[in-house]
């Protein structure tokens, strides 16, 4: 059996019931990567024998009969999370060979549930992009379709699930790089509610925006890592102090009772007819599942890429100043006095597209212009939020397509900063508003590329997209195919 | 045109950044697009209208005042550029 096609659930009924080991099934994994990673480029780091290391231990436990809920179970992270067992790079040449000192608080609770972890995955840098072309160590390619984007910025780790290179990843969602990139590789991603999931240890883009969350295989898996990686972490003081649901009792089938609504600006020009047809007939099935379907309208749909690229470049402005040289990652050696290092290492450690951002935001929150531009997008930040609020009162759930187009080629939009931007304006509104979204596989294009569904729901109902998302999973039969990497 | 290259020098500088000639004609495009785009917002009334910076209820959250176990100074060291066991070392200010 090739265990790496396994869902985090399926493979842990087999360590369960003793049918494989934690070795073993790591070791199919080890593999598959060794015989795909050169077609697929998920991963910046990897390390075997420590994988290997802590599968041991994994097997060892559950001879004990001290299981946490992920024992032994081969995952793998973005590279925007640090590990204190392997280099963080977030992507960049600025912390090219960077060791953290701690561990993430996610990556604190997956090691307590006795997950193995695999290695760390490709990115935009600092997480800025849409298709993951702005990482430093090598661009990842969709599973489905050589040469294509996987997306972005969690394209390494949308690329690794698709591929089968782990069971489950972690990506982290921005303005909307897991649902994303989810979306063009054809897995399950979800973006937890603003303060849902502890950011400590997170490599900060945007604070007000960022959050962690899992890439899966399927609606249960994703379910099971929400149950893990949310709750209030006291180190994190913008994570919210509610108790955590069993997201995986959401997974009942029927949605009766349930209303769905669909906003009309979801839907409107430059959305690929494909793509508008397979969540269409994807809004059908939720509708034969018991679902109400309604018209809503979020009429600020149309400002929302403008509020984001004032946001989240200032917020980034602030949060990358760190990056000086002086206490950790690269460092100039081109330069003879402190300010000269702070420029020459900034600019030879960042990346174009960093570089663009940090300049946008710092204009956007420099004197005489921080009315004009950030106080401004705050302000119409409020009535986008409040669109939300409103749509609540007419339904559970909405649902729209997550981009406006299946994956495209690598560099096909390289030169146009602007068009890339608003690519994104179907998944900028949830890191807006801080509520849940996730993307869920729809179907495909006639070019064998994954479209995804997005659901989005009001704060803290992470339940009822995970219900609807399962819902749709078990009508679109899209769930067991796998792309073709010319491997058995 | 919505941004000058000698703006872009500016906010360059205010950002630690050194950009080329080439980088400073190719970025003022796009900072000059960008730009553009966003002035949309202005097609929006809001006054009266709240900033959001956060979009939780919540507010301060503070801890006691009790001093805890910190960062020892090796750790603290340890992925210094440069370093001479107590402080980093960084080029002259001047």
């Amino acid at each position: 059996m090739d265990y790496y096609t396994l869902t985090l659930r399926e493979a842990e009924k087999l360590l369960a019931t003793g049918e494989a080991s934690s070795i073993e099934l790591t070791e199919s994994v080890l593999s598959r990567i060794e015989a795909v990673e050169g077609r697929v480029k998920s991963f910046i780091t990897l390390d075997p024998e420590k994988a290997l290391v802590q599968a041991e231990a994994a097997d060892r436990q559950r001879r004990r009969g001290d299981c946490g809920r992920l024992c032994g179970l081969p995952i793998s992270i973005k590279d925007v999370l640090c590990t204190a067992e392997m280099p963080t790079t977030c992507g960049s040449r600025m912390l090219e060979n960077f060791i953290s000192l701690y561990d993430a608080t996610v990556i604190e609770k997956l090691k307590k549930e006795g997950a193995v972890l695999v290695g760390k995955l490709a990115m935009d840098e600092f997480a800025m992009g849409s298709t993951s072309e702005n990482c430093a160590f090598g661009i990842p390619e969709n599973p489905w379709k050589a040469g294509y984007v996987a997306g972005g910025s969690s394209g390494g780790s949308a690329a690794c699930v698709a591929a089968d290179e782990s069971l489950a990843t972690l990506g982290s969602d921005t303005g909307g790089s897991i649902r994303q990139p989810a979306s063009l590789c054809g897995v399950v991603g979800m973006k937890p509610t603003y303060g849902r999931v502890s950011r400590y240890g997170l490599i900060a883009f945007a604070s007000s925006l960022d959050q962690v969350g899992p890439l899966t295989k399927d609606v249960a898996d994703c379910a099971l890592m929400m149950n893990i990686i949310s709750g209030h972490d006291r180190r994190d003081s913008t994570s919210v102090d509610l108790p955590v649901p069993d997201y995986t009792r959401a997974l009942q089938d029927g949605l009766r009772g349930v209303t769905i609504g669909v906003p009309a600006e979801y839907f409107a020009q430059g959305l690929d007819p494909e793509v508008e047809q397979i969540v269409r007939a994807g809004i059908d099935m939720l509708r034969d599942a018991g679902a109400a379907v309604k018209e809503v309208s979020l009429p600020h749909t149309e400002y929302c890429v403008a509020v984001y690229y004032l946001i989240a470049p200032a917020e980034a402005s602030s949060n990358l100043a760190r990056y000086d040289g002086v206490r950790y990652g690269y460092r100039s050696r081109q330069a003879d006095s402190l300010i000269d290092m702070y420029r020459k290492t900034r600019s030879e450690g960042f990346g174009d597209e960093v570089k663009r951002r940090i300049l946008i935001g710092t204009y956007a929150l420099s004197a005489g212009y921080y009315d004009a531009y950030y106080k401004k997008a705050s302000q119409v930040r409020t009535l986008i939020k409040n669109d939300f609020a409103a749509a609540f009162t007419q339904c559970d759930l909405v649902v729209s397509p997550v981009t406006p187009t299946p994956a495209w080629k690598i560099g096909d939009k390289a030169d146009d900063p602007l068009a890339l931007y608003l690519s994104d304006i179907l998944t900028i509104s949830a890191n807006l508003a801080g509520i849940p979204g996730l993307s869920v596989p729809a179907g495909f294009s006639r070019d064998g590329l994954p479209v995804g569904m997005q659901m989005q729901a009001a704060h803290f109902n992470e339940e009822i997209l995970l219900r609807a998302a399962w819902n749709l999973e078990q009508r679109a039969e899209v769930k067991r195919k796998k792309p073709d990497l010319g491997q058995s | 045109m919505k941004i000058t290259r000698k703006e872009v020098e500016h906010v360059a500088t205010l950002a630690r950044l050194e950009l080329n000639h080439e980088e400073v004609e190719k970025i003022t495009a796009h900072l000059d697009n960008i730009l553009n785009y966003v002035t949309k917002l202005d097609e929006l009334d809001t006054r009266g209208i709240a900033v959001t910076t956060h979009t939780q209820e919540i507010v301060n959250a503070f801890r006691e005042d009790e001093v805890h176990e910190c960062l020892v100074r090796t750790k603290a060291l340890a992925n210094a550029p440069q370093e001479n066991g107590e402080t980093f070392v960084v080029p002259r200010i001047i």
